[in-house]
């Protein structure tokens, strides 16, 4: 067993003892607003959601596809703040019994001074943080926040990653690591198949964390062909897609079509 | 990643993990190239024979006589093939491509000099080529979108954020982590994550380089001062990086006033107060930006003025006062360019332009044996349209309107 064991690692692992996959879904904070936000996680839990990854949405979101980008640039048009971000991520904290993660761009917790970002992640029960702009070599503050608070940063495996590079990020994370599953930003379409399932297996091996996938999962289908491989199927793009196409109400119903 | 790249607390890579071994293998060619003098040479004459290094140095004869004080000589960097300076960076990241063996480049523009610039490269070396372009500034530059698709390359109008400079950097991003294997990023200014800022500032080098021998030839003695328009920096970066050991030469970056202080009215991230330090496009630096770290609308007259950060190195020399910093406000901007067309025949682009303004309002409290050098970093060809609205030219408003008959008559005869 490594070292840094975390309450999110810990999370994942006893649900893990039930289901052969866990799943992960994406929300933009304060898209369409704040009150939808709330809603759509209160129906994502009642489906069947593991964990939640909430996005405190930023101008400048370089790694996303066109559909979480609009949902970033939306929700700031219509007056999100980190403040108001943080105060509804407490109130999703306490009424759920899911971990939470903050995913966010670097700048974000820049100007709210990491200490203090860390410190509130803490305070309000968010269990750990992606941050995609944040290679571990310009991280060392905001690591050992993390550690101390014995939070989990959760860095990106690619397919572009080296293993000595993958050994490198695992070291530097913990509760989970983050595979993405193909090049490209988030919200296009991946192909599930055989060039995955050895990227997935290299991952595998070099680290002990629990894997989740994501960047394209959007079907049972592609559950079912990742489970057994991995311990988590994370969903993004498609459900703000689903809620954009047939309204809030329809996202409890996609959900259930994916963890029957 | 190294941990490298910074100036001060200001650089960095802040890059997505799967561009990390792009990053590697583009910094690893890079000083490769640096060591290796044959590519310096190879650079030099393909700038001489495809270009027009070295760019002139001419003397504002009439306006020196007619403001008093310092005389004023100009940097020609407008007499690069393209018109601007952007050709100095193009072409030495055009050979590194080739180095690398890759097949495909894409850039982002404001003004879009730097996609015209990037779009030759791309016709001279066989690339293929995708150009990102805020839809503003498509909108207030169609000639060079034009020049661009007839060079060959695919413009894609950026329809997100404030639709200019940023917005085309972040799209020109979403491509390369989707497209790295064949394609380099062709960043067009001393901005974006290490080694950019310092890439760049090598290739716009030879501006500096050429400068400060041409004065000493032509004058025996350096100026007193250097002025440089800065959007991201890199025409700035080029000319002073001639003058860096120079104690006595006083380096001025000049900024985009807009409309004056206050958010959204301008682009001046180092002379105003308006901009604090934050972490965005891969890189740290002074942004224009809100207390929660969003970005915030910019404005200029000049769409290559128009963004919302600064070259980390720039940053830098502010804080340890090795560059001054001004801002000219939009309509002083004009008039300094129109004063330049009428008086000496020069055509400065609305970005250069800038650096006259400020020159000119400094020159006249100088002494006369004092000289001043401004960066003329490009031609304002490309900025008919908004000069010609600037200056209401009622000529140019009936050519247009003649004009845009006759295509709506050749469309009903159609």
């Amino acid at each position: 067993m490594h070292e840094r064991v975390t309450a999110l690692e810990l999370a994942i692992k006893k649900a893990r003892e039930k289901k052969d996959i866990l799943l992960m879904t994406h929300i933009v904070l304060g898209y369409p607003n704040f009150d939808d936000s709330l809603r759509v996680v209160e129906d994502m839990v009642n489906a069947g959601v593991d964990l939640m990854e909430l996005q405190i949405p930023f101008s400048e979101p370089m790694a996303d596809g066109p559909v979480i980008l609009k949902a970033n640039a939306e929700a700031l048009k219509r007056g999100a703040t980190v403040e108001k971000s943080f105060e509804v991520a407490e109130r999703l904290t306490r009424e759920f019994d899911i971990p939470f993660l903050f995913m966010t761009y670097y700048n974000i917790l820049y100007c709210q001074g990491i200490q203090t970002f860390v410190d509130r992640c803490k305070a309000i029960g968010i269990q750990g943080c992606i941050v995609p702009d944040l290679p571990p070599s310009e991280g060392e503050e905001y690591l050992d926040a993390m550690h101390a608070a014995e939070l989990s940063p959760v860095h990106i495996f690619t397919p572009n990653t080296p293993e000595s590079r993958m050994r490198h990020l695992s070291d530097n994370s913990s509760g989970m690591i983050y595979c993405v599953a193909r090049k490209g930003v988030t919200g296009k379409d991946t192909a599930f198949s055989e060039d995955i399932t050895n990227y997935l297996s290299l991952c595998k091996n070099t680290t002990e964390l629990p894997l989740a996938v994501g960047f394209g999962v959007k079907s049972k289908e592609d559950i079912d062909y990742l489970r057994g491989k991995v311990d988590i199927a994370v969903v993004g793009s498609e459900t703000i897609r689903v809620m954009e196409r047939d309204g809030v109400g329809a996202v409890k119903g996609f959900i259930e079509t994916l963890v029957t | 990643m190294k941990n490298s790249g910074y100036y001060s607390q200001f650089g960095g890579a802040f890059i997505p993990e799967i561009l990390v071994p792009t990053f590697d293998e583009l910094e690893s060619a890079y000083l490769t190239a640096r060591e290796d003098e044959s590519f310096w040479q190879e650079y030099l004459d393909i700038m001489s024979t495809y270009s027009c290094r070295a760019t002139p140095i001419s003397r504002l004869d009439n306006l020196t006589e007619q403001l008093g004080g310092a005389a004023i000589y100009v940097k020609r960097e407008d007499l690069n093939h393209t018109g601007a300076h952007k050709a100095n960076n193009v072409m030495g990241q055009g050979l590194l491509t080739k180095r690398m063996g890759k097949k495909r480049v894409i850039a982002e523009t404001g003004a879009g000099q730097h996609g015209v610039a990037t779009a030759t490269m791309a016709a001279k070396f066989g690339f293929d080529c995708t150009i990102y372009m805020g839809a503003h500034d498509v909108a207030r530059q169609r000639p060079n979108v034009f020049w661009m698709e007839q060079m060959g390359a695919t413009v894609v109008a950026v329809t997100e954020g404030s639709q200019t400079l940023k917005d085309a950097i972040n799209e020109a991003f979403r491509d390369w982590v989707s497209n790295m294997d064949d394609t380099h990023y062709v960043l067009g200014t001393a901005c974006g994550p290490h080694p950019f800022p310092e890439m760049v500032t090598w290739f716009q080098s030879v501006i500096g380089t050429e400068a400060r021998a041409q004065m000493l030839e032509r004058n025996g003695k350096l100026p007193s001062r250097v002025y440089a328009c800065v959007g991201g920096g890199s025409n700035a970066m080029g000319i002073f990086s001639g003058f860096f050991d120079d104690k006595d030469v006083e380096l001025v970056g000049v900024e985009a006033g807009g409309r004056g202080r206050g958010p959204g009215q301008h682009a001046a991230r180092l002379a105003y107060d308006d901009a604090t330090i934050g972490v965005a496009q891969g890189y740290k630096t002074y942004f224009l930006q809100d207390r929660d770290g969003q970005m915030q609308d910019t404005h200029s007259v000049s769409a290559g003025l128009d963004y919302v950060g600064v070259s980390p190195i720039l940053s830098y020399l502010h804080e340890s006062e090795q560059v001054r910093f001004e801002a000219a406000s939009d309509v002083d901007v004009v008039a300094a360019m129109q004063k330049t067309v009428r008086n000496e025949g020069l055509i400065p682009a609305l970005e250069s332009s800038h650096a006259f303004a400020q020159a000119y309002a400094e020159a006249p409290g100088m002494s006369p044996d004092e000289d001043i050098l401004i960066n003329m970093s490009g031609r304002a060809d490309k900025d008919i349209f908004t000069v010609a609205d600037a200056v209401d030219d009622p000529k140019w408003r009936q050519f247009i309107i003649d004009k845009a008959k006759a295509y709506s008559e050749d469309m009903n005869n159609a």
